[in-house]
């Protein structure tokens, strides 16, 4: 595993406290923060500049970049291996979805219940988890047997539409409503840029504080860890909870994006495995990957869609993820962007 | 509810676990040796069912004369996975293996889809329709069939870990990695051999479950999954604990169904999990680890 | 893989080459038909979208079969369509960012896409773009309910399929003197199998049917082994056996119910796939034979039916001839008639074509082809299809009927 250096991507120095608190980026290159600064005013303009498919690739690439850095909490800085983030999405959705159909409450209250249910529930499953010792793929199989369980109960769950999905009701104005989230695509890409960037900031903010030093040195070293006296079992349920909750809110968005859901399609198993491959290829543990990995795999995939129709092979784009994976797993370990972080010259001077 | 009613449901309930006990033998062995979770399990098997299939359709051989060359076929095919590539990950951290073998998964899910097609194959032979009436009870021909295999299998697996020079070696190196190496042991060999001996027990699952199920590419996921269920009730590296968890995943699948809804009963098989997991997490036979 | 480049050959333009793509697609296609039936008038555009990977591929190839073969059949009868193919992975997130591709492309129209989720997500971006969008088959009532405009579909909802299929159960036990008394139902708990138990549900008591059902038993889409579920329907003891069922499951339950001696007076299905597919007669042989499907199907008077059956026969030997095919056929035939009818491939002029369809030479049962405000298409009808001699035929209604139909059907071991 690549060192805890490796993993702090453009986080401040770790040595100066006084740096951290003096602002999110007092330590950071300046060569990184032009190149950021450049990367977010692209983002920001983008919605004018590209059509209706772009934009909408566009909304799935940060979409799966919000997930993957909320993921990325659990995994990539608390080293706590989840396979069933789809429950978290599933929750996040549901909550928002049944609150705005049955009560007509907006989706911002929704959010924040949804939240906090992924939040108990992410909870109960680490508390479980962590209290009994389930380690590693053991936790990894019991995160997956939670989606699983919660799949097949919603499937008969009538409130929520059980088997038959739940559908938000769809209706047409030429206005945005925020309040609502009832509008056009770009309205949606900037929401869900928004979450994305406010993930990365939190982030970001997160790994300069103990909490982050704590998670890095769980992650290295449990046993160590608990030794410098650290409450080991506290700060994995606050990744735990923190990742769940940040996934909800991006199973929020899904749901008023799509406006249907179906326990079949959003907790199954394969939308867990989606929102990992995005950052292992990108770089587990760092703040990046996940937004790298979105980007490269959302495009790949894009470029195989037509390779598929070109070639009459049904299930090429699948398999290259499958490659991909492989490709990254066996030589590029720690994911591509510690490597592009090298080729920009974004290393921090020592 | 009659009683004939229950016993024929308990019986079927026993003999499918049997079936899925034989399923989960290969991850068992992999696992108790290596500490390799093999999350392409269920992919291993879905090749074996097409090779079966492909025998039978293209040689004419039928499932049960298919068997040794399908079970042959997969340990070539599981020794050479563990050498080109499982094995530059022995030491790697839990999760890199079990991502490592998602990569293998999805290639083979849809490598499966493109070679053959979306379509479910299955192999047509009169006495896949046969069952034995005994009393009261009808009882399904190719589950005993396969239920007398699976308890064969696991009885020769056994005799192989505790009679033959390669088998004592392997427990050797699944003891005592280290002390392995320094008597001079060739553990990547050994390795190898293990992975091949897993792969060709599912090899052995997927020909006899071709009698009972169609073949599609889909089908994996579902079984790598139901492998781990059943591997985790009956402790990870447990030959006898395999075939234990699988009949109790059987007979609990047997249960929920017939007592309060078929449709859940896939529920109570990861509630089922949830709870060892938390209780037991060595699984019912497993050694404390 | 012979299968492949039949469908490969059969397509008569890939999409990458329309946009001047990659030489191994154009060294493909340029064995196909792309420009010989090009007519003086542009082409329309029709965007397919279907899940032709995933965990429905199955159908989704089935449905892209039924798309290919209408554009040479279409070109004969003077029609000027184009496909614009793309696959959504079974997956309505993947299905929402290639209706927008295709529409950026310059699709005139969409078409698809066979499941519930994937069609409302595209529905939705066809809203939005006011672009045409004509569903081949899905049957979630709430797709049309959304007050949208641009959305066609020529499919029954799910509760008008369990009336078509429902209101046939006494015509086939008139025409064949045999009432049952009881039922069971087994089906499958996904979106499909509950909106079509909770019509049957609705109308048993309003259609007056002389059965009751005694027991209803919902099993997981994904099951591997019903030997439970069949165990308990029988020890249900009921007359008839009714399923709601996919194809897989439905091979697993006929066989279970041969291998546990179950033999009800029939096995009827009130309007789901499975029972009528080429895999159904292969994987069970004889004991495939007698079932019976209540669904919409190929209306067998029809000249239209027979050209597109030779021809599906011809291009796909191996494949089912079924209602996945009629329904996507007709599809395509739906667009090309508006467009016809519209002269142009404006999308307004074209969805003002669309509501005012009346296409009376069809291959499906039923009236002309017509859309009620909500774009949905009322004159739809089931036809009973029982298995005999080893392939579906049409017995009910009596208009359209091929043979008579069998009821009860002969016990397992009386089979030769």
């Amino acid at each position: 595993m690549s060192g805890v250096s490796e993993n702090r991507v453009l986080a401040g120095s770790p040595s100066t406290g006084e740096a951290a608190r003096g602002g999110l980026i007092a330590d950071v290159p300046r060569r990184a923060l032009i190149l950021l600064g450049l990367f977010a005013a692209l983002l920001l303009v983008a919605p004018a500049t590209v059509g209706d498919y772009l934009l909408s690739v566009m909304i799935l690439v940060l979409y799966y970049a919000y997930l993957g850095l909320a993921w990325n909490v659990m995994m990539g800085f608390a080293g706590q291996f989840s396979l069933g983030h789809a429950l978290y999405i599933g929750l996040g959705g549901y909550t928002a979805g049944a609150l705005f159909v049955h009560y007509g409450l907006p989706p911002w209250f929704g959010m924040v219940v949804g939240a906090a249910v992924a939040a108990v529930m992410g909870g109960v499953i680490g508390a479980l988890g962590f209290r009994f010792g389930v380690k590693g793929v053991y936790f990894a199989l019991l995160t997956i047997a939670f989606a699983e369980f919660t799949r097949i109960l919603f499937d008969h769950w009538g409130w929520v539409g059980a088997s038959s999905g739940l559908y938000l009701p769809v209706e047409y104005r030429d206005t945005d409503d925020l309040w609502l989230l009832r509008g056009s695509a770009t309205m949606f890409y900037y929401v869900i840029l928004a979450m994305t960037a406010g993930a990365f900031i939190l982030c970001h903010w997160l790994l300069q504080r103990r909490v982050g030093y704590y998670w890095q040195a769980i992650r290295e070293d449990q046993e160590a860890a608990q030794t410098l006296g650290i409450d080991v079992f506290r700060y994995k349920m606050i990744a735990v909870m923190l990742s769940a909750a940040m996934t909800a809110i991006g199973g929020v968005f899904y749901a008023f994006y799509y406006n249907n859901l179906y326990p079949e399609t959003i907790f199954s198993m394969h939308r867990s495995i989606e929102l990992m491959l995005g950052v292992i290829i990108g770089g587990i543990g760092t703040l990046f990957g996940p937004i790298l990995g979105a980007i490269v795999l959302t495009t790949l995939g894009e470029m195989l869609t037509g390779l598929t129709e070109d070639l009459g092979l049904d299930g090429i784009k699948q398999m290259s993820y499958g490659v991909a994976l492989l490709v990254i797993i066996v030589y590029r370990p720690g994911g591509l962007w510690p490597w592009l972080r090298r080729r920009l010259g974004l290393e921090k001077p020592r | 509810m009659p009683i004939d009613f229950l016993l024929n449901i308990l019986v079927a309930g026993l003999l499918t676990g049997l079936v899925y006990g034989l399923m989960a033998l290969g991850l068992s062995a992999i696992f108790g040796v290596m500490k390799v979770v093999n999350f392409a399990h269920g992919d291993m098997m879905v090749v074996a069912m097409y090779a079966t299939y492909t025998l039978y359709t293209a040689a004419g051989l039928e499932p049960v004369a298919a068997l040794p060359l399908v079970a042959a076929g997969l340990f070539v095919f599981g020794f050479a996975l563990q050498r080109g590539l499982v094995n530059r990950f022995i030491n790697a951290t839990e999760h890199m293996q079990f991502l490592l073998l998602l990569g293998v998964a999805m290639v083979i899910t849809n490598g499966t889809l493109m070679v053959f097609g979306p379509d479910a194959r299955n192999v047509q032979l009169d006495y896949a329709f046969d069952s034995y009436n005994v009393g009261p009870l009808i009882v399904d021909k190719v589950r005993v069939i396969a239920a007398g295999v699976a308890g064969g299998t696991a009885l020769l697996l056994a005799a192989f870990f505790r009679f033959t020079v390669t088998g004592k070696a392997i427990r050797a190196c699944a003891d005592n990695f280290t002390g392995a190496q320094v008597v001079g042991l060739h553990v990547n060999h050994l390795y190898a051999v293990t992975f091949g001996i897993g792969a060709a027990c599912v090899g052995v699952a997927g020909t006899l479950l071709l009698l009972i199920t169609d073949v599609h590419p889909h089908l994996s996921t579902d079984y790598t999954l139901l492998g781990f269920i059943i591997v985790i009730l009956g402790g990870l590296g447990s030959l006898g604990g395999a075939l234990l968890g699988g009949v109790l995943v059987g007979l609990s699948e047997a249960l929920s169904g017939a007592l309060i809804a078929p449709s859940l009963k896939s529920m109570f098989s990861f509630g089922l999990l949830i709870l060892v997991l938390l209780l037991r997490p060595q699984g019912l036979l497993g050694k404390q680890a | 893989m012979s299968k492949k480049s039949e469908i490969l050959s059969a397509k008569p333009i890939s999409r990458r080459l329309f946009t001047g793509g990659i030489a191994a697609g154009a060294a493909l296609a340029a064995t196909g038909l792309p420009t010989r039936r090009a007519r003086a008038a542009a082409p329309l555009k029709i965007g397919v979208l279907l899940p032709r990977s995933g965990h429905l591929a199955l159908i989704g190839q089935q449905c892209q079969r039924g798309a290919d073969i209408a554009v040479p059949l279409l070109a004969d009868m003077g029609h000027s369509v184009t496909l614009m193919n793309a696959d959504i992975e079974s997956s309505p997130d993947v299905a929402r960012t290639q209706a927008e591709k295709l529409i950026r492309e310059g699709a005139h129209v969409l078409m698809g896409a066979f499941q519930s989720d994937a069609t409302a997500a595209i529905a939705q971006v066809a809203e939005q773009k006011g672009i045409p969008f004509i569903v081949n088959i899905a049957a979630d009532p709430a797709i049309t309910e959304q007050g949208y405009k641009f959305t066609f579909r020529n499919f029954p909802t799910s509760p008008m399929l369990g009336m078509g299929g429902m209101s046939l159960f006494k015509d086939i036990f008139a025409a064949t003197g045999t009432t049952p008394k009881t039922a069971v139902l087994m089906h499958v708990n996904d979106s499909f199998g509950m909106s079509m138990l909770k019509g049957i549900q609705a109308l048993t008591p309003k259609l007056n049917l002389p059965f009751k059902i005694v027991e209803t038993i919902a099993y997981d889409p994904k099951a591997r082994d019903l030997s439970i579920e069949v165990a308990k329907a029988k020890a249900a003891g009921a007359d008839m056996h009714m399923v709601v069922s996919r194809l897989n499951d439905a091979i697993l339950m006929v066989r279970e119910m041969v291998k546990q001696q179950y033999e009800p007076m029939g096995i009827i299905s009130p309007g789901s796939p499975g029972m009528y597919e080429k895999q159904f007669f292969k994987a069970l042989g004889k004991y495939s034979e007698y079932c019976i499907t209540n669904v919409p199907w190929f209306d067998p008077k029809q000249e239209m039916t027979s050209v597109l059956g030779a021809a599906f026969e011809k291009a796909y030997p191996d494949q089912s001839y079924e209602l996945n095919i009629g329904f996507t056929f007709e599809a395509v035939l739906i667009a090309a008639d508006a467009y016809k009818r519209a002269g142009s491939t404006d999308s307004k002029a074209l969805a003002e074509a669309l509501r005012a369809s009346n296409i009376a030479k069809r291959v499906m049962i039923g009236g002309p082809i017509q859309f009620d405000e909500k774009g949905q298409n009322k004159n739809l009808k089931s036809a009973a299809v029982q298995n005999r001699g080893g392939k579906p035929v049409v017995v009910m209604p009596k208009e359209s009927a091929e043979m008579a139909p069998v009821f009860p059907m002969p016990g397992w071991k009386a089979r030769s």
